[in-house]
């Protein structure tokens, strides 16, 4: 094989992804005409909206069946395909992005819900070239083993520094009147709960929000 | 997921209004009613967004407590440095329930709707008279270790899967609603959720057409706050059994206690006659056990969950034990 020639044919993964939603929406949209207006279809209409999204600073509208997630909308539509859909269920955190910096489950909330509200994805911490500091100590500390849940993990505990930076309590926090806590490893464990590393990459994530906190993101 | 129209609502009245529809649902957080609608275990044909209503403040009311908005996330309440310092219960019962990234959604008002976690009710290809009425009850005889074991039913043995609502129960809280006549009520938390009994597909007192728009706390009872919870995990999952207690204690003894219990029925329990016998009484474990028999009267359990009566004595026991530094 001339591995000149092979190049051209070299796919990014992102491109492959965008031709799967494409020929996706095709196939979805063929049962409609076949099926013409019969008691079935009728009940399967939605009608659109129009939301307005900042992702990662960028105004983005996109016109969607309502039933559409925030997760969906990222990685379907917007082929933001670095918020992960682990679950689906709230229950494993591989999907968490931040919320007028606030960490959510992208996949227990609509993309409608949203329209003009701020929403950061892992692809919009780094400042161009410059890794977020969460990043770089997730780097550092070799915080992961597939990855997999690793984005989730990072905006998650970039949200989380914030939370305990604005003296939020959690369910470990001792004194509930103080109006600041220390990062302690039970406090980073508890609040990271919400995060699922099916490897069990756990004390290297633990290790590297340590060094995030300790360094000014 | 099936479909549905989606808008957004202008005003609680318009919302409640909204809500009369034939398949219209309220959504705030959304945490557990999109959960529910990709499993098609609740299908609503339209969901009214109550996100952009005013209903997300925490206000001091006159009589010296709360008012708490039914759009206050639960990661907010807890936080709230009033809440922190005279409700602590409340503050240790929502930061003890599911993640943090679901508590910065999850709502006051919607913490209150959420149905149960029983995995029949969940599994829709199985009976469950609470998901489909008249179709039977899966988990009688089946994987019931999260079930109630008070006041359930043979219709239905659910449980009530709420942190916070255990804590509102031991505060007295109200549940302010209003309908689309605009006409204001407010429930004891006490009477809000009902006991499945023959109709158990009937989670509580709301009427159609009328909603949560907040919950109010009479001032803070004297005493120690205290919320356990006893689960799978050490952290992100449902109680087994929790308790939330108030205890006043003096020299002589207990001047008063109120406690509530998560994870034992369809509502949170409590039991004003087990809380008597604590009045007057010596912290000690003979009084503690019998408070224990008294809460626990008619407790029944259904083969998986038969440990959680045991549990229950043992956990309220280190509760009173720590209430009265013993």
């Amino acid at each position: 094989m001339d591995e000149k020639r092979d190049t051209r044919f070299l796919l990014t993964r992102r491109a492959v992804l965008e031709t799967a939603t494409a020929t996706a929406g095709l196939c979805a949209a063929l049962p409609q005409v076949a099926l013409g207006a019969g008691p079935v279809d009728a009940e399967t209409v939605s009608a659109p909206v129009t939301v307005e999204l900042q992702i990662n600073g960028q105004p983005r509208v996109l016109n969607l069946d309502p039933r559409t997630t925030l997760l969906d909308a990222l990685r379907e539509h917007l082929a933001l395909t670095g918020t992960k859909k682990g679950c689906d269920h709230g229950q494993c955190g591989a999907c968490t992005v931040l919320l007028d910096g606030r960490r959510i489950n992208s996949c227990l909330t609509l993309a409608a819900m949203h329209d003009g509200q701020p929403i950061t994805t892992v692809e919009g911490l780094a400042d161009g070239e410059i890794l977020h500091p969460m990043q770089a100590a997730f780097v550092a500390h070799d915080g992961f083993q597939c990855g997999y849940c690793t984005a989730g993990q990072i905006c998650s505990a970039v949200g989380m520094l914030d939370e305990s930076r604005l003296g939020m309590p959690s369910y470990v926090t001792e004194n509930l009147a103080l109006a600041r806590t220390d990062l302690t490893e039970a406090e980073i464990r508890e609040r990271m709960s919400g995060n699922i590393c099916r490897c069990a990459a756990y004390p290297n994530i633990v290790a590297a929000i340590r060094q995030a906190a300790g360094d000014p993101a | 997921m099936k479909a549905f129209a989606y808008d957004r609502a202008s005003s609680a009245v318009h919302a409640a209004a909204a809500s009369a529809r034939p398949g219209a649902k309220l959504i705030a957080g959304g945490t557990n009613l999109l959960d529910l609608m990709k499993l098609q275990v609740e299908t609503p044909t339209e969901l009214i967004d109550i996100n952009r209503l005013p209903l997300d403040k925490i206000e001091d009311t006159a009589d010296g407590g709360l008012r708490i908005g039914a759009t206050v996330r639960n990661s907010d309440l807890a936080a709230d440095r009033r809440v922190r310092e005279r409700y602590g219960v409340l503050s240790r019962a929502l930061l003890a329930g599911a993640s943090a990234q679901l508590r910065n959604r999850a709502t006051t008002g919607g913490n209150l709707l959420q149905r149960t976690r029983c995995s029949y009710f969940y599994d829709v290809t199985k009976p469950c008279n609470k998901r489909n009425p008249g179709s039977g009850c899966a988990a009688l005889d089946g994987f019931n270790r999260m079930h109630a074991v008070l006041g359930a039913s043979d219709q239905c043995i659910a449980a009530n899967p709420s942190d916070m609502a255990v804590a509102l129960r031991v505060l007295d809280a109200n549940v302010e609603t209003v309908n689309a006549e605009g006409e204001v009520r407010f429930i004891p938390i006490a009477e809000f959720h009902r006991l499945p009994g023959r109709t158990p597909e009937i989670d509580t007192m709301l009427k159609a057409g009328e909603i949560i728009t907040a919950v109010t706390l009479p001032p803070p009872p004297p005493g120690v706050q205290i919320y356990r919870k006893v689960r799978d995990r050490a952290s992100y999952a449902f109680a087994l059994v929790s308790v939330a207690a108030v205890v006043d204690l003096s020299v002589g003894g207990i001047r008063s206690a109120r406690l509530a219990f998560g994870g034992l029925a369809a509502k949170p329990w409590r039991v004003p006659h087990a809380e008597e016998r604590l009045v007057g009484a010596s912290a000690e474990a003979k009084t503690f056990d019998a408070v224990a028999t008294a809460v626990l009267d008619g407790a029944r359990g259904y083969g998986s969950n038969d440990f959680k009566i045991p549990l229950t004595r043992r956990t309220l026991r280190a509760v009173l034990m720590q209430a009265a530094r013993i």
